[in-house]
């Protein structure tokens, strides 16, 4: 693993982990988290977890955001905080 | 930045931004108003224990724990042909025994642990949202003071 | 209620961070989680035991066989408990909801509808390649059955959640959830009845066609992961269609 990128992709991790939770919008939240997922994806695939980041890439950027997306849609989309 | 700190940076950093995100995850459990972003939170909380554990399981220099297939082939090539591989396989394989260094390979274990997690992870997030849909068909709201406010007040009339 | 919820994350977070000064350095070959005498053996060992170059797969399903089968348990009783959860029958008051979106999907994007023509049979021999060769690279039971149950969730997202049902039915994504977790403990019962411990696939080779117990041992994976991809894709179509409709499976994002 070159360190240089694992410092870098924590630190957007961290970013994006904030803005997810701080968006008030619940879909640009859902959408941030999958982009979350993607880059703690690519964190692994770096570590050398080859398959743990294959399960994330599918289940974590794939399904988990389109379902939260499907919830979204079905009840209200802004949200208090 | 000078030598000692800079690795010392390196050494420490993936477990400290582990706890970072662990903090962050916890925190929105504990105050966010709203369900969705509960549960956005839990799942932050839930990466950052499986960045904990695969961080633990790195090791300087390794490989990702697949066996090259070289070595694999070199057996059946040493096992010669097909049909008399039986007894010279397992002669060839206490060979190999030698040619395997685990300190060359990542640590398989917490891969393996972190993988299912990450699946239960999804089912359970689901079932957490199926509940959520269901507070907001009965209660027309995920903000949860709303909710706690409408149960409170059919208490009072019931 | 944020500074109750302030004052325990800060507390708490300095413990843990105080904490992380005793681990062992990141990247360390000599640290006591990598030089445990069960991860050394599991990398030395795997070619030797099954011949199974993933050592991922090969704990997954061989030595940690048991939590595997039950991980998939898992997943199949929190797709049931969505479906009790979530799922209305007909005629039941509130639905019927004529949504937008439903009518959006009726109208037919040529451009969507091509490229998913396109993308879909590929995504599944993909999903099929990944389950199958699942011990020699990356992927498995888990990837596999997840891309499978994604390529019927684009289907609904694409087309609309009817012509999705069509291909896959309610009926027929339960059964076929069931069905992975009976192949899985299916293979442990085989093993049990020709005089081996649960899910001690060694003793397969009289059955499958194979030439030691390690092949054998290989094989069996395989026929685990299939199991598993099973039950984890139509559990994945199971909650998308659930979660997007409702529970009335019709209609929908």
């Amino acid at each position: 693993m070159i360190w240089q990128f694992d410092i870098i992709i924590l630190i957007f991790l961290v970013i994006t982990a904030v803005i997810s939770l701080r968006v008030k919008d619940l879909l640009a939240a859902s959408m941030v988290f999958g982009t979350y997922s993607f880059l703690i994806c690519l964190l692994w695939a770096g570590m050398g977890a080859v398959d743990v980041a294959f399960t994330e890439a599918t289940v974590g950027a794939g399904i988990s955001a389109v379902i939260l997306i499907a919830t979204v849609y079905n009840t209200r989309r802004d949200s208090s905080d | 930045m000078s030598e000692i700190t800079s690795q010392y940076l390196i050494d420490h950093f993936n477990f400290w931004v582990a706890v970072v995100l662990m903090m962050i995850g916890l925190y929105a459990m504990i105050t966010k108003n709203n369900l969705i972003k509960k549960l956005i939170g839990m799942s932050i909380f839930q990466t950052a224990i499986i960045l904990f554990y695969v961080s633990a399981g790195v090791k300087e220099g390794a490989t990702i724990p697949i066996l090259e297939h070289h070595v694999a082939e070199t057996e059946q090539v040493e096992a010669g042909e097909h049909a008399e591989g039986h007894s010279t396989t397992k002669a060839s394989s206490s060979h190999e025994v030698h040619a395997i260094n685990p300190d060359d390979y990542s640590n398989p274990l917490p891969h393996v642990l972190m993988l299912t997690a990450i699946v239960v992870g999804v089912a359970t997030l689901g079932v957490a949202l199926a509940v959520s849909q269901v507070i907001y068909k009965n209660y027309g709201t995920l903000e949860e003071d709303e909710i706690l406010a409408k149960i409170k007040a059919a208490e009072n009339d019931g | 209620m944020k500074w109750v919820g302030l004052i325990a994350v800060i507390f708490t977070g300095g413990l843990l961070l105080s904490a992380m000064d005793d681990f062992p350095n990141w990247g360390d070959a000599h640290s006591p989680a990598n030089a445990s005498p069960v991860s050394q053996y599991y990398i030395e060992k795997t070619i030797e035991d099954s011949g199974v170059p993933n050592m991922v797969t090969a704990v997954l399903a061989d030595y940690r066989g048991y939590d595997t089968m039950f991980e998939t348990v898992v997943v199949l009783i929190a797709g049931i408990a969505i479906m009790a959860i979530l799922r209305v029958m007909n005629g039941v008051p509130g639905g019927a909801r004529p949504s937008p979106a439903h009518e959006i999907g009726d109208q037919h994007d040529i451009i969507i509808g091509t490229t998913c023509r396109l993308l879909i049979p590929v995504l599944q021999l993909f999903a099929l390649y990944v389950i199958a060769h699942g011990h020699h690279s990356p992927g498995g039971g888990f990837q596999g059955g997840v891309i499978l149950g994604a390529s019927f969730i684009l289907t609904a997202i694409a087309k609309g959640l009817d012509p999705a049902l069509e291909r896959l039915p309610e009926k027929r994504y339960v059964k076929l959830a069931f069905v992975g977790v009976v192949i899985y403990s299916g293979f442990g019962v085989a093993c049990l009845l020709l005089g081996e411990n649960f899910l001690d696939y060694g003793v397969l080779q009289v059955l499958l066609p194979t030439i030691d117990a390690a092949e054998a041992r290989s094989h069996s994976m395989l026929g685990v992961e299939v199991g598993v991809a099973f039950t984890v894709s139509a559990i994945m179509f199971a909650i998308y269609a659930n979660l997007a409709s409702k529970g009335e499976l019709e209609g929908g994002l």
